[in-house]
């Protein structure tokens, strides 16, 4: 294989879309060893909400229902925060991070002097961000079985559904961030994610809503992130759980598509 | 040469906060005001529609939206002051180092921890103060005199925290230490010192773990305040848990810094 392309090629060969994920992944592992600590912590946001919210709060409220089954507020919440966990993770990775490395690190241009291509960061950066992600998600999912909060074997699937939320938050926010210009228009984030935080029925039904508003909220994606995993842990899957897979994937294969188009046209211009 | 006394120093310094923030008010908008209203529609109004307005399950108040209303004011008091102690401290000794320029003058650290101090209690006045006005016309508030007494404690929990967090940032050399003290400090105090849900609901171990948070004894009176159920003595021990916390504060501050820029 090595032999072809030395033949066919004059300049350095390219590496391997796999080859270039794998150097990328270790270069970022090597230089996140040192703050262990934040990874460390970064697993407890969610299990606090849980306890918060979903113990706390929850006995405060008499019964809930989901598709129809009656379930503790707890049950309901957990699944709600494992899916904003994958997607607050994504977000702090692809929006703050990538900033960082794109304008002050100038990360980015010196890898691009390497046979590293644009798509190579795009992969490379967001598969990290998914690896941290399942690391948590895993954990989380841990707590819930040990607080009797998961009801189904389908709560298997959950960690590669949260891996596919983080997937398509990062893709779209890292293509987001391509066109900030300061740390300022970080508070336009702030003022997208905390609503989806809220309002995708992470604490509440969405029967909560008036119809109409229910529509605007069936259509955004952390609601498609967040009933996923709820179907899931509490077994309640149907062929209509596909939508929500669907409509993940094509969101991150887009925002993707966004990142390598936007990154060729800052750097290499 | 001439040594200032506090309030001259203090004013000058405040000068130069003052020309700060009119240059990055706006960045503060969503943060400040924008945030916590929905943070008020979601818990308060929404979930608070599951919930039964029981004033004995509740702390004395007749639904949840009131019963949820002054802990989140309190609870983004702490979040308003710890934001402006961490990054803006440590910015102003390690990145821009305008405190070392300032100490050049005739100020002392004493006086730029009283200007900075002084700055975050004016954004605490304004952050809690336009909050609070705009949740009255939504009936949270049981006396028309309660508010106030809530606010005030809303705003000295506040400064609790920027003194408490001004003296550990003027002592910390990286600033990775604040990821860790907004997961294992904010957030846990934030979701579990009562703003959400009464202390009680943790069992008896960790509701005395929650009375012995600081943000719980400023949750208690802002609530207390603007439910009208008051436990005078109560209260009374809040506010002097509060009170001796501030001046211990104040000293940890002024010693940090006066350390960490001139020996």
């Amino acid at each position: 294989m090595a032999v072809q392309t030395f033949e066919r090629t004059e300049t350095v060969a390219p590496l391997t879309p796999l080859a270039a994920l794998r150097l990328l992944v270790l270069r970022n592992y090597v230089t996140y060893k040192t703050y262990w600590k934040l990874f460390l912590t970064g697993f407890l946001e969610p299990v606090l909400y849980l306890f918060s919210i979903g113990i706390g709060v929850g006995q405060l409220i008499e019964s809930f229902e989901f598709n129809g089954q009656p379930i503790s507020y707890a049950a309901f919440v957990a699944p709600g925060m494992l899916a904003v966990s994958a997607f607050n993770g994504a977000m702090m990775d692809s929006t703050f991070n990538v900033f960082f490395k794109l304008k002050y690190d100038k990360l980015y241009d010196q890898m691009l002097a390497t046979p590293l291509t644009t798509g190579d960061i795009a992969r490379g950066e967001i598969a990290w961000g998914q690896l941290r992600g399942a690391a948590y998600a895993a954990a989380f999912l841990l707590v819930m079985v040990a607080m009797g909060l998961v009801e189904s074997w389908w709560a298997v699937l959950a960690l590669p559904a949260t891996i596919l939320i983080g997937f398509a938050f990062s893709a779209v926010f890292m293509a987001i961030t391509t066109w900030m210009t300061s740390w300022q228009d970080f508070d336009k984030i702030t003022l997208a994610q905390l609503p989806l935080f809220l309002f995708s029925a992470t604490f509440f039904p969405l029967t909560t809503f008036p119809t109409w508003l229910q529509w605007v909220v069936e259509v955004t994606p952390l609601y498609r992130g967040v009933v996923l995993c709820r179907e899931l842990t509490t077994g309640s899957i149907t062929w209509a759980s596909g939508i929500s897979v669907v409509y993940l994937v094509v969101m991150g294969l887009v925002g993707l598509a966004v990142v390598r188009r936007r990154l060729d046209a800052l750097l290499l211009t | 040469m001439a040594t200032l006394t506090l309030a001259e120093g203090t004013s000058r310094q405040l000068d130069y906060w003052w020309t700060v923030y009119k240059r990055t008010w706006k960045a503060t908008i969503v943060s400040s005001f924008i945030s916590p209203i929905f943070y008020v529609l979601a818990m308060g109004v929404l979930l608070g529609g599951f919930i039964a307005g029981d004033p004995d399950r509740l702390e004395g108040a007749t639904s949840y939206l009131t019963f949820v209303v002054p802990g989140l004011v309190a609870a983004h008091a702490m979040q308003t002051a710890v934001g402006e102690t961490t990054y803006p401290v440590m910015g102003a000794i390690k990145w821009h180092k305008t405190y070392y320029s300032q100490i050049a003058t005739p100020l002392e650290p004493l006086h730029l921890v009283a200007g900075h101090l002084m700055y975050v209690l004016f954004r605490l006045i304004t952050t809690c103060g336009v909050y609070m006005l705009v949740l009255a016309p939504f009936g949270v508030f049981a006396t028309w005199w309660g508010p106030f007494v809530a606010f005030a404690a809303q705003v000295l929990v506040g400064m609790v925290f920027a003194v408490l967090v001004f003296g550990w940032s003027a002592r910390l050399r990286s600033e990775a230490g604040f990821g860790v003290l907004f997961r294992l400090g904010v957030i846990p105090l934030f979701l579990l010192s009562g703003a959400f849900f009464p202390i009680t609901n943790l069992g008896e171990v960790g509701a005395w773990l929650a009375r012995l948070t600081p943000l719980w004894h400023g949750v208690n009176l802002s609530r207390m305040f603007s439910v009208d159920a008051v436990d005078w003595p109560v209260a009374a021990a809040n506010v002097v848990v509060l009170v001796v916390l501030l001046v211990v504060g104040w000293f940890w501050s002024v010693s940090g810094l006066s350390r960490r820029l001139v020996l």
